[in-house]
């Protein structure tokens, strides 16, 4: 009878989850521009954004997600239309190809793959080491080369350039450097640089904190960074249209114009909208009358699609986790492999997890609800088991004695017995799924996470806070309405201890 | 009393593991409209007797009648339902009310509120509980409390048949002997046939009618209370009896 109660729930979590995606179904004409999640990657995709919608194409913008990986399998899967990528982090992160391939070459690989790589738009935005300029005077440090006698240096690089070939493994194997690194957020680095936190970072070389930090870059002695020219990625089965406008972005910027625009994002606190609108209106490729997009305009709208993967996760994760748990717990050995194949879960880091979901069911919010669901059967499951394993054996004994069948042991005994551990796993769950459901926003789901991913990659902390504040408040609140939920359904005897 | 058996034991045996069995060739006929008491140490295989009554457990040979009838292992619910059980400690479930406790086996059998409501209060009155406990949880309750509310849920179906499992050795022994008057009374008044299983020979001589001892998973006596106390069968019974009832 328990296999077909799950018969029933089944088709309805189906069902909610669907109801949930359905409206962000796209249009099949749209164009979804990506960006990867710092200003840069921003204001070019709003820049192709713009010209696509001059030359009359819907677009999707579906900015910030996390990172080259999250916006590559989005593309090659078809999720996204178009981003903006850089020619070294094409022939090595992506293709694993020697870094000296030429772009003609990147054409030929990308082509196989369904992908067109169009013009450079004309800067090369290579890695580099940045210090303050007073740490690197006092320590007499001007090439990376010197680096290598500096061993009590603080050295933090982004969690990207950490882990890549082209970035500190490389370098470090190339200067011979033997240096103790650890990992930071991007856009925080340079926060920390000029506060004295830490002494090297890794920059883009068109970044605007440069100038503004009065950042120097250390000279690459060796010729170890390859070129990192920006090149628009695009489906080949784009319209000829689309392309053209596309192209147009072609030479457009040097490195200077680049480092400019990053800084008025970064420091006078321009919408990165308007500046590109502004930008393309300059060189006459846009009406000048480019109205002001509001891209956050609401807390409204990030909360509620906050709440709206939570709870759409969390409701499916209860049904499943509860099922299961009554389906298992009579059987140790299940139950047992059941609750460690869930803890498993939870060990996978949650971008990865993210990034493993793109292939399966695309970007946006139906691979953040799957996440977000497999994060948060764990605590409900392992309480369900753990409860219902250890009901009194003489009450069991009663139930049966008295002539309950098993659906009423389940409804009567087992699951009103569980109850109060259930629900203090299904508390737990709820907050931790909002926490995590702000990563949400790397796959371009939405939620409360976009600000803060914007505001990290602009170095906004009031957009940050936009989004860390109502998180917060909805985890408290979540708190709140689980203890309302327990001294409703639960005799105050059988309340947790809190 | 009634001259057809109320529970019939042929020939049965139980064991739950291979090398050594629970009960082995139990014969008995117990009598109906009385108590039966079974007693004997822990070990002995009483409960595991009790329980083949309500088929919590399958003999692995020979039959169980009860009333006359085989058990009907195909209608389990139905046939459990018309036995009521108790057990030590009251088995009362912490969720319920005592008042949901004492009406669930009512609520599952479709009874109506008011036949419910009836013989809920007419239980409580004979067991001499207030009705001021209905709506508190069973923990806020005294040991004696508790066992009087589980013989009422025990009781609440109007069952032919009453099975107790030691329901008054967690109780002490003043509060116990208050108990006693109330459960004879009651049993006299339902008419109900009981097996009281318990390993308090005082206690089974003060409650049941005829006695059935074990010991190793046989029947080492069975008989009218009288007769067994008149003629123990052997020196272990005697012993039994002389080192309880002195």
């Amino acid at each position: 009878m328990t296999r077909r109660r799950i018969g029933f729930c089944l088709p309805l979590v189906l069902a909610c989850v669907l109801a949930a995606c359905s409206p962000f179904a796209r249009a099949a004409e749209t164009i979804v521009v990506g960006s990867k999640n710092f200003n840069e990657g921003y204001l070019l995709a709003e820049m192709a954004a713009r010209l696509l919608e001059r030359a009359g194409f819907p677009v999707e913008r579906r900015f910030g997600l996390g990172g080259t990986l999250v916006c590559y399998r989005a593309l090659a899967a078809g999720e996204i239309d178009v981003y903006i990528e850089y020619t070294g982090t094409i022939s090595q992160a992506i293709l694993n190809l020697p870094v000296e391939t030429s772009l003609p070459e990147l054409r030929d690989a990308l082509g196989a793959e369904g992908i067109r790589v169009l013009t450079p738009l004309g800067f090369d935005n290579t890695y580099a080491l940045a210090m303050t300029r007073e740490r690197a005077e006092a320590l007499g440090i001007e090439r990376i080369g010197d680096l290598a006698g500096a061993t009590d240096l603080k050295l933090v690089v982004s969690h990207e350039f950490l882990e890549r070939a082209d970035g500190w493994p490389g370098l470090s194997r190339a200067y011979g450097l033997d240096l103790r690194v650890t990992g930071i957020e991007h856009g925080l680095a340079y926060r920390a640089l000029a506060d004295g936190a830490i002494d090297v970072t890794d920059a883009y070389s068109t970044d605007g904190e440069i100038e503004r930090y009065g950042l120097v870059l250390l000279e690459d002695d060796r010729g170890f960074f390859p070129e990192y020219l920006a090149v628009p990625l695009a489906r080949s089965e784009l319209p000829a249209a689309a392309i053209a406008a596309l192209q147009r972005l072609g030479g457009l910027l040097d490195d200077d114009t680049m480092q400019r625009l990053n800084a008025a994002v970064v420091f006078e606190q321009r919408p990165f909208a308007e500046v590109a609108g502004t930008f393309l209106a300059e060189r006459g490729l846009l009406a000048a009358d480019t109205q002001d997009r509001v891209f956050w305009s609401g807390l409204w709208r990030n909360t509620a699609r906050h709440l709206q993967l939570t709870a759409v996760a969390l409701a499916a994760s209860v049904v499943a986790a509860v099922a299961l748990a009554l389906l298992v717990f009579r059987h140790p050995f299940v139950s047992r492999a059941v609750v460690y194949f869930c803890g498993l879960l939870q060990t996978v880091p949650s971008i990865a997890l993210l990034a493993l979901m793109i292939p399966l069911f695309g970007i946006g919010v139906l691979p953040a609800i799957v996440a977000l669901f497999l994060y948060s059967l764990l605590p409900t499951l392992r309480n369900s088991v753990a409860a219902l394993t250890a009901i009194n054996p003489t009450l069991l004994r009663v139930a049966e004695a008295m002539g309950m069948t098993r659906l009423q042991q389940l409804r009567y005994v087992y699951v009103p017995l569980s109850l109060p551990s259930m629900l203090a796993g299904i508390r737990t769950a709820a907050v931790i799924s909002i926490g995590t459901a702000t990563l949400a926003a790397f796959i371009g789901a939405g939620g409360l996470g976009d600000p803060i991913v914007t505001g990290l990659a602009l170095n906004d902390t009031g957009l940050i806070l936009q989004g860390a504040v109502p998180a917060a408040v909805l985890a408290i609140l979540t708190e709140l309405a689980f203890e309302a939920l327990e001294r409703v359904v639960l005799p105050g005897h059988l309340r947790a201890a809190r | 009393m009634s001259a057809a058996p109320s529970v019939t034991f042929h020939d049965v045996s139980k064991s739950f593991t291979a090398d050594r069995s629970v009960l082995s060739h139990i014969d008995l006929e117990l009598p109906s409209g009385i108590t039966t008491a079974v007693v004997g140490a822990s070990g002995s295989g009483k409960t595991t007797l009790l329980q083949l009554v309500n088929a919590v457990h399958v003999p692995d040979s020979g039959e169980v009648r009860v009333f006359g009838e085989p058990i009907p292992r195909d209608d389990l619910v139905a046939f459990r339902r018309g036995i009521g059980y108790a057990v030590q400690g009251a088995g009362l479930f912490p969720h319920l009310t005592n008042r949901a406790n004492v009406e669930l086996p009512a609520r599952l059998s479709g009874w109506s509120r008011e036949r419910r409501d009836a013989r809920y209060r007419a239980l409580l009155e004979q067991m001499e509980l207030s009705e001021d406990i209905s709506e508190r949880y069973p923990h806020e309750l005294s040991g004696g409390q508790q066992q009087r509310l589980g013989l009422c849920r025990a009781l609440m179906l109007k069952p032919r048949l009453l099975l107790l499992d030691e329901p008054f050795s967690a109780v002490d022994p003043i509060t116990r002997v208050g108990i006693y008057r109330t459960f004879q009374q009651v049993q006299a008044q339902e008419g109900v046939t009981t097996l009281l299983v318990t390993h308090d020979m005082r206690e089974a001589v003060r409650l049941a009618g005829y006695l059935v001892i074990l010991g190793e998973g046989r029947v080492l006596q069975a008989g009218r209370t009288d007769a067994v106390l008149e003629a123990p069968a052997n020196d272990y019974v005697r012993s039994l009896l002389m080192e309880q009832l002195r």
